[in-house]
This record gives structure tokens, sequence and C-alpha cells, in this order.
């Protein structure tokens, strides 16, 4: 990386940034959180979620794969952007079949906190009811894509970890993850151990036997909201 | 049979080599040959090619022209865009039924003959028109399909032999001085020769030439920062994947003069520095490929390609022509980028651009067909003859391609500037109650900006051009238009993904005269929140349809709401209704 340092501004805070980095890397450095949920730290960016899109010199741009230069102007936490990236949590909800109540991931999930955040209090679009494969073939991990949003990150992890366990297939309204078998998730090479099986923002890729272990309550979104360990980093201002 | 896809796959892989970036091509060859690719098949592809087998189904997955299901040896695809609906493609539809006995999506219980729809095909001045294992029939009607399935069965179906079936014209309505006038072979590449790399460039900055995609970005800075990018190698390619329903301007030029382009791309590779052009042939454009490979084996045989290129000692240039599958999203440069080095056509995040990383990463410049005829031509005729053509910002001539309500519908050649009240005149379009400019992604106008002109200052446009005559329920229209961005979205963020879905639900929702004020106001943000958190141009403009209806005829979406705050989409009485007729019973009276 880079040791040259570039001045750009959020939300009209100065901060400096390391070139070669990304507007959210230089944001979490900074202790300013921009939501996302397909970005997983030291991931290649996907910029499949578009929660992370800010607002750069007044045009938008995902934060996740947009580079900082000298003078950037961003926009991020402001009305208009929460509004628009409820809009797409929102869509996520509904294209999918997600079961809060009796999830898994409850309390843990991404999605699920991010809507907190962003203040969702109701799905407003029509839900889809898509029918949607599960895996359960693997005698350690399961794919539930009832609840899957696409963000890729299993494929991702498991690609920076040398294997290619996961993939995508087919398009539009009915792309969906695919796995390396043909017979499904337990003739590829994920281990319960890879980083790919834990990188789930939601209950789609669960390892099994481990679910309940952590009490509801006690679970990392129950108490504070997501986005917290970022903005506890230094307080900006 | 077990072994022959395995047999297939190892023939095909040893033609095209063991080369990941010529998936595209390995699996369309074995679809040829098999009819469709199974899941066994993308194993045995996967293992010689040495890829994972999610790659390989990841890829085939997502282009309209790869089936993963066995279907008939004749696949008949039948265009279902806007425009052909105008021109009866419903009807001739049900005739394509009745015929064979069987339902879109289905296949003959022989096996024989399958039916599906397409997206737009290119033929909208001769609509309706459809793809018979890569053939074009046009200007069907339904009393010519009992002969065209004749035909089909009868295993007949090359010109002539069926009376009724009528192959692609031209259409070629008005040729202008820049894409259509006469041009000797050869002309531009040698006086491109006859300067450096920088002065074509310079040539081109003099024109002021713009990319005729739609974006109009000037094609000498394109250049110019793809010549100075870093990179072991650079790629030119040549982006004929019109896709835009309502487009075919590059079907003419390819029909007319594919020398000129060749010629653009072949001074495009000096004028970058690169050894190596791809042309990306839409696959609906496949009843082309044989001519256009005739027509770069005759360019090598006269050296205006391959060593050498014109006797230019140190310049090497060669074109491979790369046939696509299916995907209007291919249309986008960095997906186009993809699909050529062998993947699912999903755009890239930008920044990197292409010029900057392409094609293997390295420094790529994609241009548009048109662009690279205008450069040829500029380089033949000189850059102050071409910037005298046009308005300040917009220099030369558009090919538009006009379709729907005129009478002489197909190919003009215009001067940029031309209003639209005069393009209407001249194809021949009375009472015109809107036009589509640049197609579904572009706006929709209505009369009292007919005054207006097309130009990049003022109606910018990929050339498609469709005219709604007074009596077209332009809603309905609209409509089409949503279905086509849900089928085409590649699906890679969710705002374009489900967002085309959420919009075409409300629209139906608006059009069975289900909406209230309030979901007029919801179809608004949600047409605003894809356009604004898409990734790509696909999802940036595919809620146009919507926005620009709303902003240019508010009175018709007036005329469809209901007053009150809610109505549930799903219509209750209705859903009953049928279920009383089948039981035979008396609805009671629900409330709804």
């Amino acid at each position: 990386m880079s040791k040259h340092t570039v001045n750009i501004i959020i939300d009209n805070v100065e901060i400096q940034a390391r070139e070669g980095q990304t507007i959210l890397q230089a944001a979490d450095d900074a202790g300013i959180y921009i939501p996302r949920l397909c970005y997983l730290k030291d991931l290649i960016p996907g910029g499949h979620c578009r929660v992370c899109t800010v607002k750069v010199n007044g045009r938008p741009a995902s934060a996740c794969t947009f580079p900082v230069s000298e003078g950037l102007v961003i926009e991020n936490d402001t009305e208009e952007l929460t509004t628009l990236r409820r809009n797409v949590v929102e869509m996520l909800f509904a294209e999918g079949n997600h079961i809060c109540p009796s999830c898994e991931a409850s309390g843990n999930c991404e999605l699920q906190a991010m809507a907190y955040r962003l203040g969702m209090l109701t799905v407003t679009q029509p839900f889809l009811r898509m029918p949607r494969e599960l895996d359960a073939t693997h005698p350690d991990v399961f794919i539930d894509r009832d609840r899957c949003i696409l963000c890729g990150r299993c494929a991702r992890a498991s690609e920076a970890e040398g294997k290619r366990v996961f993939g995508f297939e087919g398009r539009g309204i009915n792309k969906r993850i695919a796995v390396d078998g043909m017979h499904g998730l337990k003739e590829t090479e994920l281990k319960a151990a890879d980083r790919a099986a834990h990188a789930c923002p939601t209950g789609c890729l669960r390892v099994k036997r481990v679910g309940w272990k952590v009490p509801v309550g006690e679970r990392l979104y129950d108490t504070t909201p997501i986005g917290s360990d970022i903005e506890q980093k230094q307080p900006v201002g | 049979m077990s072994n022959d896809y395995r047999k297939v796959v190892q023939e095909v892989v040893a033609k095209f080599g063991k080369d990941r970036t010529r998936l595209m091509d390995i699996a369309r060859a074995v679809h040829a040959k098999i009819g469709y690719i199974s899941e066994d098949t993308v194993g045995a592809i996967a293992e010689a090619v040495g890829c994972h087998r999610v790659e390989v189904r990841d890829m085939t997955s997502f282009y309209a022209f790869f089936s993963r299901e066995p279907k008939g040896a004749t696949m008949i695809r039948l265009c279902d865009a806007v425009v052909e609906r105008m021109k009866g493609a419903g009807a001739v539809a049900k005739a394509f039924e009745e015929a064979l006995g069987i339902r879109f999506g289905q296949t003959t219980p022989d096996g024989k003959i399958s039916l599906a729809y397409t997206s737009c095909i290119g033929m909208s001045d001769q609509a309706p028109s459809a793809l018979v294992n890569g053939k074009v029939l046009t200007n069907i009607r339904p009393e010519d399909v009992k002969s065209i399935v004749e035909a089909v069965r009868a295993g007949d179906l090359h010109d002539g032999g069926v009376v009724s079936v009528k192959s692609v014209e031209s259409n070629l309505r008005q040729a202008g001085p820049v894409i259509f006038a006469p041009f000797e072979r050869g002309a531009g590449i040698r006086k491109a020769l006859s300067m450096s790399p920088e002065e074509v460039i310079n040539e081109m900055n003099k024109a002021r030439v713009r990319g005729r995609g739609g974006a109009g970005f000037p094609l000498a800075m394109k250049w110019d920062f793809c010549r100075k990018a870093e990179g072991s190698a650079h790629y030119v390619v040549c982006n004929g994947d019109e896709g835009e329903p309502g487009t075919f301007k590059d079907r003419v030029i390819l029909t007319e003069c594919p020398d000129l382009m060749f010629e653009g791309m072949t001074i495009a590779g000096y004028a970058v520095g690169a050894k190596q052009g791809f042309f990306y042939l839409r696959g609906e454009y496949e009843y082309l490929l044989p001519y256009l490979e005739q027509v770069l084996a005759k360019r090598r045989r006269l050296g205006l390609l391959g060593e050498n290129v014109c006797g230019a000692e140190g310049f090497d240039f060669d074109i491979r022509i790369q046939m696509g599958a299916g995907a209007y999203i291919c249309g986008e440069e960095s997906a186009l980028i993809e699909s050529l080095e062998g993947k699912r056509g999903a755009p890239r995040d930008r920044p990197p651009f292409p010029v900057q990383k392409g094609y293997l990463g390295q420094p790529t410049s994609v241009n548009n067909v048109e662009t690279l005829c205008c450069a040829a031509r500029i380089m033949e005729r000189g850059a102050e003859w071409f910037s005298k053509i046009g308005t300040k910002d917009s220099t030369g001539t558009k090919l538009l391609s006009i379709s729907g309500d005129c009478e002489a519908p197909g190919v003009y050649e215009v001067e940029y500037g031309i209003t639209v009240e005069k393009m209407l005149e001249q194809v021949g379009a009375v009472d015109a109650q809107a036009v589509q400019i640049g197609g579904p992604s572009g706006q929709c106008i209505a009369p009292k900006d007919f005054g207006r002109s097309i130009c990049f200052e003022d109606l910018p446009t990929g050339g498609s051009t469709i005219i709604f005559g007074k009596d077209r329920d332009l809603l309905e229209c609209m409509e089409g238009f949503l279905e086509f961005f849900v089928e085409e979205s590649c699906g890679w963020c969710a705002p374009c993904r489900a967002g085309t879905t959420f919009l075409k639900m409300q629209f139906e929702k608006l059009l069975k005269g289900r909406s209230t004020r309030e979901d007029l106001q919801k179809l608004e943000e949600t047409a605003n929140t894809v356009k604004f958190m898409s990734r790509c141009g696909l999802g940036q403009t595919a809620p146009n349809p919507v926005l620009t209806t709303l902003r240019n005829f508010p009175a018709l979406y007036e005329a469809r709401i209901k007053p009150g705050e809610f109505i549930p989409a799903f219509d209750l009485r209705e859903a009953l209704n049928e279920a009383c007729s089948i039981t035979g019973q008396k609805p009671h009276d629900v409330e709804v």
C-alpha cells in the first residue's frame, strides 16, 4: 500500500486517506461508518449490494470500489442516501424468503441489523416468494437459498483461500448462488473451518450443529447497531 | 450415447485449444452439436478446459441462447419486442401455437421443434420476425405460419424454399456522406499510416467525433487514454452487440459496408498500438457471420490485415470475430469484455475504465460499429470536412433505426441537428402520439418536444427511434419495455436485479386499474431508487420508460389511478369467479 496520503471530505469532515484505498476503507480507518452488506474486509470488493452507495462529487458511486483521490467530496450520512439504501434493503427482503423470527442468524444477521439501522419498519414491495433450493448434502455446512442476498461473499472468500467452491448461475431475478459439484455442496472442497463457510451475512450459508449456541439477547447486534465497532474506533470531529 | 458428449467436447476443445478465454466459443460449438448443455456436458467441458465446473455452469446459464435442458433440433424464437407486438406478433404467436400444438416454452411431443420468445433481434423495420436455428424470418403473417412449420418439418427452410418466407431486407432509406457513401478499401488505412499514431488521434480530435453508442464520449480522448495506458498489450474491440430494442443500424452497416468498419478498427489498432482486434457480433446476427468472415479473408489477402499492414513495417494487426449468445447487457462495454474473456456478461465497477484495464486487464478501446466507420471516413476525407457536418458539439451524421407507426421504417443517415418534426415528416409519420428516442433506455417524448433536435446537446440517441401513433396504448408499450429490462438485467447488483421486477409489478397493478395516488408515488420512488443505486447503465436507465412518461404524459397516469388509499394487487372477486365457474357455483357478493 502506498504511503502517500490524500485528503478527502466525508460529510463535511476532512480525513486523510492512503493512496490506493477505497472510500470505504478510508472511512473505516477514520471511524466513519458507511453502511454495506457485500463488503468483507480483505476480499476484493464485489459491488453487488450497492448499499454503500455514496455521492462522490455529486454523483453516485459504490464506496467499496471507488478509489480515493485528492479532494474528493463525499456525501454519506444524508437523509436522501439513507432512504435510497433502505429501499434497496427492502427489495432484498421482498426478493428472498426471509424468516427473521425463526432464523438462526437472527441477531447476528447483517441484513436484519442493516434494516434496523436504516429505520426500515416494514416491507412495502410485494414478496416474490420464488422457489429457491436448499442444499443440505454437505456433512457440516448447508445452504438455504431462501435467505441468500447474492452478496457473493462466500464465492470471493473461497477464491481467496485458493478454492472455487461457489459461483453464480442464472441471470437477472433468477440468479442464484451455485456450487462446484454436480450433486451439491458435498462434492466440493468446502470444509467447515474455511473462511468461506463463515462469510455469509445472513442465514443462508450456515455451519451445522452450532445453531442457537449463543442465546438470543446476547448476539452481535442485539444491543448495539451494526457499524458500532467502526464508529467506536475513534470519535470523529 | 453417454460417451458422445465427451467426444464432442474433446473435439471442440481440441479446435479452440485448452483456453479458458474461449469458453464462449467452446460452449457455442458444443451447443450447436448436441442442442443443449447438460450438467454432464458442463463437467466434461470443465475437465477438458481445465477449469472448475461452477465456472462453466456460471457462464452457460447466463446467455439466453444456451439451453440447459434438451430442446428440439429446431428452435423457433419469435421476437416479442414492443414494436413486433405493435406489428402483430401476438397473432403470429397464436398461429405458431396452433400449428405446432404446443405453447411457448414447450417442445413438440416428437421432440423435434421447440418454441420460445426472444428479445428484439434487430428486425423492427420488418416485424414480426423470428429466428429459426439462427435463420431470420421477417414480415411474418399469421397465414404464413402453417407453411413455415411445414418447411421446418420437411427440413427445407432455405431461401426460396418456402414462398412466404422473406429474408432480411436492408431497408436503407437514406444514405448520407459519412457512412453509406462509396468507399475505397484501404484509403483510410494508407492515410493513417502516413501519419504518426498521435497525429491520427489528433485528427479525430479536430473532427470532434463522439461515440455513436449513445453516451457520446469523445473518440480522440478514448484512444489517447488507451494509447497512454501502460500494459503488456493493447486491444481494440468493436461493439457489434446492438441490442437496444428498435435498433438495427449495425445490421445495415454489416450488410452494406462492413469494410468501412474493419478499416476503422485497423486505424484504431494503429492509433492505440494494438495488434489484436475483436469484433463482438451479437448472437442474433449469426446469419451475417459467413459473409463477415469472407470480408476479413479478403482484407487479409489484400494486405489490409495481418503482418505489416499495407506494407507498413512493424504494424501487425488482425481481427477475430467473437459471437455473442443472446444478452443485451453485453452491449455495455465492460460486460462485453467479460463475455470476450469467456465469462458471464456482468459489467465491472469503474474505475478502472476499460481504456486502463480492459480485456485480460490490459488497455482496451471499445468502440461502436458506427463510430469506427466515422473514424475510417475521417481518415479518408479529413477532419475539416467531417467537422462541417452536423452541429457544434455533434459533428457528422447519425444513423437512425426508425420503426413503429410510420410509412417507411428503416435506416436513415441524417445530419446531426435534425428536428424530430422533420424526421417524422421524412418517414411518413402523421399524428404521432409519442416518439421513443434512444430506445427503451432513452426517453419517450411528447409532441410538445417535436421541435427539438437530435444531437448530443439536446436529444442524444444511440439510434433506436420508435414511433407511437395516436391510437397506441402508450403505457402498455412502456410495460413491454419494463418486461425487457427484467429479462435482460444481469442480476449482479440488487437494485437492478430485484428493482426491475418490482417496477414491472407496480406498473402491472397500474394498468389493471388497481393503483391509487399512493401507488403512483411508490412507483416513482422505486424508479428513482433503481436509477440512482444501480451499478451500470442498464439499471440506471431501466426506469426511463416510467420516469420519462411520468414527466411527459402525466395525464395518462392520472387517468389510470383510482381514488382511495389502497387497493390490493390481488383481485379476490376475479379469483373467486374463476373457481365459481369451475365448480358451477354462484359467487357471493364479497367486499374486496
